[in-house]
């Protein structure tokens, strides 16, 4: 049996309406003993222009390499700025053998966009990321769009930046 | 336990494209670079359950939420949840939000110059049955205008998110109401290339939902991407 499958339509400007209660409210399992990562980042349109009703939603493994429940909503807020606080994904081994480096799935959500992008983050101090397959499908020249960047100066903090078009454009995936 | 199972690419036009110009907002919005085929592992085959979620009746019935009755013809929104291979979602989490009867969001955003209803927020989530049945209790939100082009109405329409198994099954849709003459212009819907998927989006009015001197019924189903293969032992 095959029936045709729902068609995605735009959140619009007013999903925080419906989106609200859960957002921030990372379901990550909340294990006290592990440190929490600082996620910031700005999200850019085509014309430079911050996206200001952007909803990110994150999914990851949990710090052993394990998915749980790993979600959280995220919301852009006036200047297209997010934060996100969470523990570090841990890496993990596929069932071919194959060696994931440390990464978050990310679901992007806006008005203007009829369907959501898929993309993923990873870490730039994570050596395993010359091996992750995902990452190693991506053209050299891009694959630095996927990478948040550890901060110089604030501790445990990592910059990532979602620019929708133009010369810094995000990898966007088609899982 | 079936190995993992591979999830279907959507055809074509059965899904909106990113860059669609007559939606004038996904000109800026939409990526110009192709997306990047990969493969569908363990991450994107997993997702959020949100068992630990308590839902209360209040969260399905949006008519009463703020107090006092909320204004507005009351309906009743209820249908099954699928994946492609015909097989029902249970115990799925679904988010819902909508304009008032007057066509007025309660956000900051909507100046449009209809009145708020100090009894509607707008908001709801239910939880799909053990066979993959919800419903949901609320009041026919109003059409609205908005500044894609001139003169410009969105039909009236239900905002539904739905999680299903995985990331891979993520879908954020709106419902619409049948016989809205607003549907042939809405650049939204419109964004389906064809009309049968598109039609999946119109629910369809119920008698059998309808409850005498209550509330009129509407049956909306809705499908989300399935499994390529259909499992030998179908439980």
């Amino acid at each position: 049996m095959t029936l045709l499958r729902t068609p995605s339509q735009t959140i619009g400007p007013f999903s925080s309406i419906g989106f609200d209660w859960l957002n921030g409210s990372a379901t990550v399992v909340a294990d006290r003993s592990v440190e929490l990562l600082t996620i910031e980042g700005r999200i850019h349109d085509g014309d430079g222009q911050p996206v200001t009703d952007a909803v990110l939603e994150f999914w990851q493994a949990d710090s052993d390499g394990r998915y749980r429940e790993g979600f959280t909503r995220i919301v852009a807020n006036a200047e297209g700025r997010f934060q996100l606080l969470t523990p570090k994904p841990g890496s993990l081994v596929a069932v071919d053998g194959t060696h994931h480096a440390p990464h978050l799935l990310v679901m992007i959500f806006m008005r203007g966009l009829l369907k959501q992008l898929y993309t993923r983050l990873y870490f730039s101090d994570e050596a395993l990321n010359t091996r992750d397959p995902v990452l190693n499908l991506v053209p050299s020249a891009r694959r630095a769009t996927l990478i948040a960047r550890r901060s110089t100066s604030e501790p445990l903090t990592y910059n990532w930046n979602v620019i929708l078009q133009g010369a810094h454009e995000t990898v966007f995936f088609d899982p | 336990m079936l190995t993992r199972e591979r999830y279907r690419k959507a055809h074509p036009d059965s899904q909106p494209a990113y860059n669609y110009p007559p939606y004038a907002s996904t000109h800026a919005r939409a990526p110009r670079e192709a997306l990047i085929e990969i493969p569908q592992g363990i991450t994107e085959t997993t997702g959020p359950q949100f068992r630990q979620v308590q839902l209360g009746s209040s969260d399905s019935d949006l008519t009463t939420q703020a107090g006092g009755a909320a204004h507005g013809e009351r309906i009743i929104v209820t249908g099954r949840v699928l994946d492609e291979t015909g097989r029902p979602i249970p115990h799925m989490l679904i988010e819902l939000w909508q304009a008032n009867a007057a066509g007025r969001y309660r956000h900051p955003a909507d100046q449009h110059a209809a009145p708020l209803d100090p009894n509607f927020i707008g908001a709801g989530r239910v939880r799909t049955d053990a066979r993959g049945y919800y419903r949901f209790l609320t009041i026919r939100p109003g059409a609205y205008p908005w500044r894609n082009h001139p003169n410009a109405w969105r039909p009236a329409h239900l905002h539904f998110s739905l999680f299903g198994p995985c990331c891979l099954t993520r879908l954020v849709t709106q419902m619409y109401f049948p016989g809205d003459p607003l549907l042939a212009f809405d650049p939204i819907f419109n964004s389906i290339a064809d009309v049968n998927a598109r039609q999946r989006l119109v629910a369809e009015f119920a008698w059998e939902v309808t409850q005498p001197e209550f509330a009129l019924g509407f049956r909306f189903d809705l499908v989300l991407r399935g499994p390529r293969e259909t499992p030998s032992t179908p439980d």
